[in-house]
């Protein structure tokens, strides 16, 4: 299992575009925002931990089509269902490897971002470790959502549509954990929750993810 | 004799087919006593006035919306477990409804809501998490008709269904925790108390009795219809064999 997440890493890494393209999304959407909004320092302030939050859920989803489709295509997947490490593994190693190449530096530089949204000095932790928490879920989600659509020749939008509904309860809870944060509420209850969701994928995406993965390759 | 035996199509067609006519003739004729009584013979709420009569329509396809979903989490149980196809496309056949039903209590709450809260929509948890039941229908819909292969995409969507329904239930209650109420609390109690009273409960039984009918009456129409699209594929294949 760990040779397949180093390989997934060393894939990402050395591909050039994959390992990058999320930051460099989430960087676009900050950008973006106060364009939108307009640059009022207040506005930008009140909104930023929902927005890095957005920003960074909706960069997770921008590779999650490739997870699997590629290991598809040249028969990958194939060796690795007939591998010893069963198909729950290969998913759980899967997801680790996204969360690596996206999750991870996204929780890294979501306090980066908030300097340019105006993020009040109280939320830089917060959105830290929110992100840190609730990332792995958005992966794990995200994984189950690849393998349902896998077999499917425009999967993409269909991932989206399919996926993000599923986002709601971690965004939610992510999300107010960041704002409470910011404002300096107490936030211990959101951020338990939050790790509750983030435990319950741990312990059952995986299970999901391999048995549309199962059917899917019949 | 089970109730299995009803898995067979064959059986499944020959025993709906009296029962489609039958549940659609019972539900209209509940809906037209429930409604013209709920229209015509209750008082008007003393602070809400006439609109409180759209209660009638909301409350029961509220209801629906949510059993319909239960009615796919069941079908697609069966399908995974026991394999049989009619349950597969019972699940199928009941998401259309479901979600019409979802969009008849979304709308119809917010022609209620207008001139009640002066407002058509809120961010309630109520209204966001029918919202987000919504968004569950479509997604599990468009699964159905992106997938070829009739019993992968059973497998597929049965499996989204399952894993579905456990977000439903978290954004229900994650909902709650995101944001406060304008939603007043269930109308409709076991308890003698917290119920509504009796000259609205009557009528509003009797609506919701005609959709539970007009809901079955839609599922089996669907389901006979998938059966038949499913014959008639077998057909064509065994002519171009031929």
């Amino acid at each position: 299992m760990s040779a397949l997440v180093l390989r997934d890493l060393a894939l990402a890494f050395r591909s050039g575009g994959g390992f990058g393209l999320a930051l460099a999304f989430f960087l676009i959407v900050t950008v973006l925002v106060p364009f939108g909004i307009g640059p009022e320092s207040g506005r930008l302030a009140l909104v930023a931990p929902g927005i890095l939050w957005m920003g960074a859920l909706l960069s997770c989803l921008l590779s999650l089509d490739r997870l699997f489709a590629l290991d598809r295509e040249d028969g990958t997947l194939e060796l690795l269902a007939t591998a010893p490490v069963p198909l729950e593994g290969v998913a759980a190693a899967k997801a680790l490897a996204h969360w690596l190449t996206t999750g991870l530096p996204l929780t890294l530089a979501a306090p980066a971002l908030g300097i340019l949204l105006n993020l009040p000095a109280a939320g830089y932790w917060p959105i830290f470790v929110s992100l840190l928490i609730g990332t792995p879920a958005l992966s794990l989600i995200g994984t189950f959502g690849a393998a349902l659509t896998v077999g499917l020749k425009r999967g993409g939008l269909l991932l989206s549509l399919l996926v993000l509904p599923l986002y709601i309860p971690t965004l939610i809870f992510g999300a107010e954990v960041a704002r409470r944060g910011a404002e300096g509420l107490a936030a211990g209850a959101a951020l338990l929750l939050l790790g509750a969701i983030t435990a319950g994928c741990l312990a059952l995406a995986p299970l999901a993810a391999a048995a549309a993965l199962r059917i899917n390759m019949r | 004799m089970s109730l299995w035996s009803f898995a067979n199509p064959a059986k499944f067609m020959k025993v709906t087919a009296p029962l489609v006519p039958a549940l659609s003739g019972l539900s209209l004729l509940l809906l037209v006593i429930g409604l013209v009584w709920g229209f015509f013979f209750t008082p008007d709420d003393y602070r809400q006035g006439s609109t409180v009569k759209i209660f009638y329509l909301h409350v029961p396809a509220a209801m629906m919306a949510i059993n319909a979903w239960g009615a796919m989490l069941l079908g697609s149980l069966i399908w995974l477990i026991r394999r049989h196809h009619v349950s597969a496309l019972v699940a199928k056949a009941a998401a259309p409804v479901g979600v019409t039903m979802t969009l008849i209590a979304l709308l119809t709450g917010a022609i209620w809501g207008q001139p009640m809260w002066g407002t058509w929509w809120a961010w309630d948890p109520r209204l966001t998490s029918f919202l987000i039941l919504f968004l569950f229908y479509l997604g599990y819909m468009a699964l159905w008709t992106a997938i070829d292969d009739p019993d992968t995409a059973a497998d597929l969507t049965s499996i989204l269904c399952l894993v579905g329904s456990v977000f439903a239930v978290l954004s229900r209650y994650a909902v709650n925790f995101w944001n406060q109420g304008l939603h007043q609390g269930a109308s409709l109690s076991l308890d003698k108390e917290k119920n509504v009273a009796d000259i609205f409960f009557y009528p509003v039984l009797v609506t919701m009795a005609g959709f539970v009918l007009l809901f079955l009456a839609l599922v089996l129409v669907r389901t006979r219809t998938e059966i038949r699209l499913r014959r008639l594929h077998a057909l064509q294949l065994r002519e171009r064999m031929a």
